[in-house]
């Protein structure tokens, strides 16, 4: 029996292909700005470059409706228990981008207000360098993401 | 009115040896006051009626490591003057010099409540104690911190692990009462 013998149209795919297509197609950050980034941050989400392309475009204000954290800009050693308690509140999966040189390393604060790295405080899948990156970078990051998401396994 | 003639008025009420008034660059009127005087002077500075300096713009501690005395507080104050009267606005710069060990100035927040916070970002940053202040807290580092990190001997980078959980500042039963009044509020209005 082929294909064609059907008279309903009928399309063949794995659980993990759709289930990863679905986690990709709507990734939702939540709004959280921290810096000078966060402006970048609102321009690719904003008309010009507009994030929706890519289905990422519902900045949500509740880490419990959110799969992306883009951390966008320096972190203080004050407000890494607040990033920690917003990621712990996202339900799984969720994903972290670290925007920037400040989040990703500190950046120019290398001092000891800053910490040298959210790496150190949540698990990050994309790296997004620049000072601050432009728009056409994060939504980089955030395509590159989408590959990463489409290469996970659903059920391990 | 320049520095002088504010020594002058001040004479009245404060010894004047406390005084000792400097040139300053930019031509503001400064002087450095004596450490035990200094409550006396800012409150003299503040309701003389010739002067009514009642309005402190800034507090503001300054390290000069390896110097002693090391540290040095800056009062800037200004006196918005009498509209219509002939009275201008003036403008002090008021310095006073505090030993590096152990530091302790008198707090001024009786006479202007405004120093209340700038003192407790000195006390945050410089680690200079002020007597007599009512709340001094940490205002900009974490309560549990180590050190005052705007002294010059402070190590650029620290080597701690960063804290990643805080717990909650309010109880469960604070919180939902704190969301109830403010629906309540929301209701009423």
């Amino acid at each position: 029996m082929s294909e064609n013998d059907i008279e309903i149209p009928v399309l063949l795919t794995t659980v993990d292909k759709i289930v990863n297509w679905a986690r990709r197609s709507s990734i939702w950050p939540v709004t959280f700005g921290l810096a000078c980034c966060a402006i970048e941050m609102m321009a690719m989400s904003a008309s010009r470059y507009d994030i929706a392309r890519f289905g990422a475009e519902v900045f949500r204000g509740s880490p419990r409706q959110s799969d992306l954290m883009i951390v966008a800009g320096r972190l203080s050693r004050k407000m890494a228990p607040v990033l920690r308690r917003i990621y712990d509140q996202m339900p799984e999966p969720k994903y972290v981008i670290s925007m920037g040189a400040c989040a990703s390393v500190g950046g120019v604060f290398d001092n000891y207000a800053i910490v040298q790295g959210v790496d150190q405080v949540v698990p990050v899948d994309v790296f997004v360098p620049g000072c601050p990156p432009r728009p056409e970078s994060l939504i980089y990051g955030i395509v590159q993401l989408q590959k990463k998401i489409d290469k996970s396994k659903v059920f391990v | 009115m320049e520095s002088d003639a504010i020594i002058e008025v001040l004479s009245r009420a404060a010894p004047a040896s406390a005084l000792e008034p400097v040139v300053a660059g930019d031509g503001m009127p400064t002087m450095y006051v004596a450490l035990d005087q200094l409550v006396d002077t800012c409150r003299a500075l503040r309701d003389t009626p010739e002067l009514r300096f009642a309005f402190l713009a800034d507090l503001l501690p300054v390290d000069y490591l390896p110097r002693e005395p090391r540290f040095e507080i800056v009062y800037l104050l200004a006196s918005l003057g009498t509209a219509g009267f002939g009275e201008t606005a003036k403008r002090l710069r008021l310095k006073v010099r505090v030993p590096g060990a152990k530091p302790s100035v008198p707090s001024v927040s009786s006479i202007w409540p405004a120093a209340g916070w700038s003192e407790r970002d000195a006390y945050d940053l410089f680690g200079i104690h002020f007597t007599g202040h009512p709340d001094l807290r940490r205002i900009l580092m974490p309560d549990d911190w180590e050190g005052h990190p705007l002294r010059k001997d402070y190590p650029v980078q620290i080597k701690q692990p960063v804290k990643t959980y805080e717990p909650l500042q309010v109880s469960q039963e604070q919180f939902v009462a704190n969301i109830e009044a403010a629906r309540d509020r929301a209701r009423s209005d």
